[in-house]
């Protein structure tokens, strides 16, 4: 951005010409965003005495121990490792399901393909509570329930619409003469895809499987329906325990912790797309 | 770019219908199915017609779970929409400080729903909670599970916390996309700050706003996880929305026939706005691309 | 399929909309659908004029039944009348 844009778009008439007018606005919504975050961070790392007999604004008497209790309780780290398996075939299904759809609609007109596509956004605003219980039904007949796939594949609801919208809007930017060149260099249409398509668009599957991961990672209702030992999630976990513990806030403070770890890590890989892929490559 | 007309593309498109189908389908021909009969448990069913369906439409709990509904949709657009788009317009443009505000801004994004409602359960309680805490000491009386108003205020500011950064993300694309040359010629015109807004930013804004409002729209009209750990869905049903009170009728007591009349109407809403949503965001990107 | 709990009614109800599905599809495929711009501004084809056609009647019969007492064989009757101005007019 030049010198001349970057003038006009901030305020002319500063109070104050030390400072920044936007720097403050960001710094007031970052403390307002980070605030509840940190405060959890804080109940973490106290201990239960402590949380309920002192208020203070960082811990006293730091104690790793909320920690300790989750990674050594198999009741506790098997939610995060339950979650993390179905959010990982959920994604995997949901990206190769979508890949060849989103080639489809960004190159060609088919019969329907406008409905189709309406038909899959209904999917995604679909409210989660109206599927709960056919889910339930549906895969208690099949004999899924309480399994990771059950969860993946019902998380696939959602997904697989998303995965196909974010997937369509990345390949729409690469121009269809690459594809055409290919064919007339003799490349199958598979052949074509893996070695050429694939790796141009790679940074759409990296963003389109980051939010198959994080809407899969946060979603509560359908993975507490579906499981109830054995795939039993980490979301599901922490309800549960919060009525049956008499309140231990630290290791539930500890416990929402690590939940927001994971994705925490993987932002930073598509920290550059984030926004792009929030408007579902359509920017 | 120019699409070419192949019926062959449907092949690709079949794994996905085959999916979706699964998963979207036989779910909602069920809640059809529930929908006409009544239950005694051991999948025995009996005629019911409509029975459900005028039901619910006489229901005072549904009307009133609905006009809940709308009004905290309302609420939380009004505040998200123009918080976001200004938040947008402050961010750094490039460089280390845009990375670190997006990652930073990305993170209430990813927390786990049922995490956001315990981060805003602990964050507001008045004995171990910073706000809550900190309201009780100024002297303001706050207890979001007695107080109908504290429990509202809670719901709203937790969505606001967890959602504005994704209508401040999408802006923020937006105004990636305008080229300097635009800026340049307003300065030559010497257009205000806000004509610079309303003539520049705002239009070319327009299309990742409209997906903005309407992922905002529909997640919140189908709010359930966040609200439901903090309050519950009180104090009484003050805050008890469409997709709370449709889990509680459907897997707490059980009542399939009333939970899948509901169910019906309650996506018959969602399709009509879901429609006329996309076909407004399409008719705009036609006219753009004339 | 036992727990889908199908009735006759419900079964006749989805085998009338898979039956205008396939309809409109054959229509598409030997009269090819042309676009056009009814009395709502937007632009229309014959598949959208039946999804339009399809969610009113879902919303008509709604009203009717939680408004009028009278038998909702009358909701339909308005429903095709709504679904001929639709095809008309949208």
């Amino acid at each position: 951005m030049t010198l001349a844009a970057t003038e006009i778009s901030r305020p002319k008439s500063r109070v104050l010409p030390w400072v920044n007018g936007s720097a403050v606005v960001m710094t007031l919504y970052l403390v307002f965003l980070l605030l509840p975050i940190y405060w959890l961070l804080n109940m973490s790392l106290k201990t239960n005495t402590e949380i309920l007999s002192t208020f203070s604004l960082w811990p006293q008497d730091l104690t790793f121990d909320n920690y300790r209790t989750i990674l050594t309780d198999p009741s506790w780290y098997m939610g995060y490792v339950n979650s993390l398996i179905y959010v990982v075939i959920n994604t995997v299904i949901s990206i190769s399901v979508a890949l060849p759809a989103a080639y489809a609609f960004s190159r060609y007109h088919f019969m329907g393909d406008k409905h189709l596509f309406f038909w899959l956004l209904t999917n995604r605003m679909a409210p989660p509570a109206v599927f709960a219980l056919p889910f339930f039904q549906l895969y208690s007949s099949v004999g899924l329930f309480d399994t990771h796939i059950a969860v993946a594949l019902a998380h696939c609801l959602f997904n697989v619409p998303l995965a196909v919208w974010i997937l369509e809007g990345f390949m729409r930017g690469v121009p269809k003469e690459i594809d055409e060149t290919a064919y007339i260099d003799g490349y199958s249409f598979g052949r074509f895809f893996m070695k050429i398509f694939m790796p141009l668009i790679a940074s759409g599957i990296g963003v389109a499987a980051f939010f198959c991961f994080m809407f899969s990672w946060v979603e509560l209702l359908l993975s507490r329906t579906l499981t109830s030992v054995d795939a039993k999630s980490i979301a599901a976990t922490m309800t549960r325990t919060v009525s049956a513990s008499g309140m231990d806030w630290g290791v539930l403070a500890a416990a929402g912790v690590l939940t927001i770890v994971p994705g925490a890590l993987v932002i930073y890989f598509v920290r550059n797309y984030i926004a792009k892929g929030f408007a579902l490559g359509r920017v | 770019m120019e699409k070419t007309v192949n019926q062959k593309a449907w092949f690709l498109v079949l794994p996905v219908l085959v999916l979706v189908a699964f998963s979207a389908v036989i779910p909602l021909m069920t809640v059809v199915n529930y929908s006409v009969q009544d239950t005694f448990g051991n999948n025995e069913f009996y005629w019911a017609g409509l029975e459900w369906f005028s039901e619910m439409l006489d229901s005072e709990r549904m009307w009133n779970a609905l006009s809940r509904q709308l009004v905290f949709s309302a609420i939380i657009l009004a505040i998200e929409v123009p918080l976001g788009i200004f938040v947008a317009l402050n961010m750094p443009k490039k460089g280390f400080w845009a990375s670190l505000c997006l990652v930073l801004m990305a993170l209430p994004l990813l927390v786990p729903w049922n995490v956001v409602g315990t981060i805003w359960q602990i964050f507001g309680r008045v004995d171990i909670g910073l706000l809550g805490y900190t309201l009780d000491k100024i002297g303001i009386p706050y207890n979001y599970t007695q107080d109908f108003f504290a429990a509202w205020a809670t719901v709203i500011i937790m969505d606001v916390w967890h959602w504005t950064s994704l209508v401040a993300l999408l802006a923020y694309a937006g105004l990636q996309s305008i080229p300097d040359a635009y800026y340049q010629a307003a300065k030559i015109d010497q257009a205000s700050r806000l004509a610079v807004f309303r003539f520049i930013e705002l239009p070319k804004m327009q299309g990742v706003l409209m997906i903005a409002i309407l992922l905002r729209f529909m997640d919140s009209f189908m709010i359930y996880t966040e609200p439901f750990v903090v309050t519950g869905g009180g104090p009484g049903n003050s805050t008890t929305f469409l997709s709370i009170d449709l889990v509680k009728m459907a897997l707490g007591q059980f009542d399939l026939g009333p939970a899948a009349a509901f169910s019906i109407m309650y996506f018959l809403v969602i399709l009509l706005i879901s429609w006329v949503f996309y076909t407004v965001m399409t008719n705009l990107e036609k006219r753009e691309g004339a | 399929m036992a727990w889908m709990a199908w009735t006759v009614p419900t079964a006749i109800f989805f085998c009338v909309i898979a039956l205008a599905l396939l309809t409109f599809t054959v229509l598409a495929i030997r009269y090819p659908e042309t676009p056009r711009l009814g009395v709502l501004r937007i632009e229309t084809t014959r598949g959208d004029r039946l999804f339009i056609t399809l969610l009113g009647s879902a919303f008509i019969n709604l009203a009717w039944l939680g408004t009028m007492s009278d038998p909702q064989w009358w909701a339909l009757i308005l429903c095709l009348v709504y679904a001929t101005a639709v095809f008309r007019w949208v």
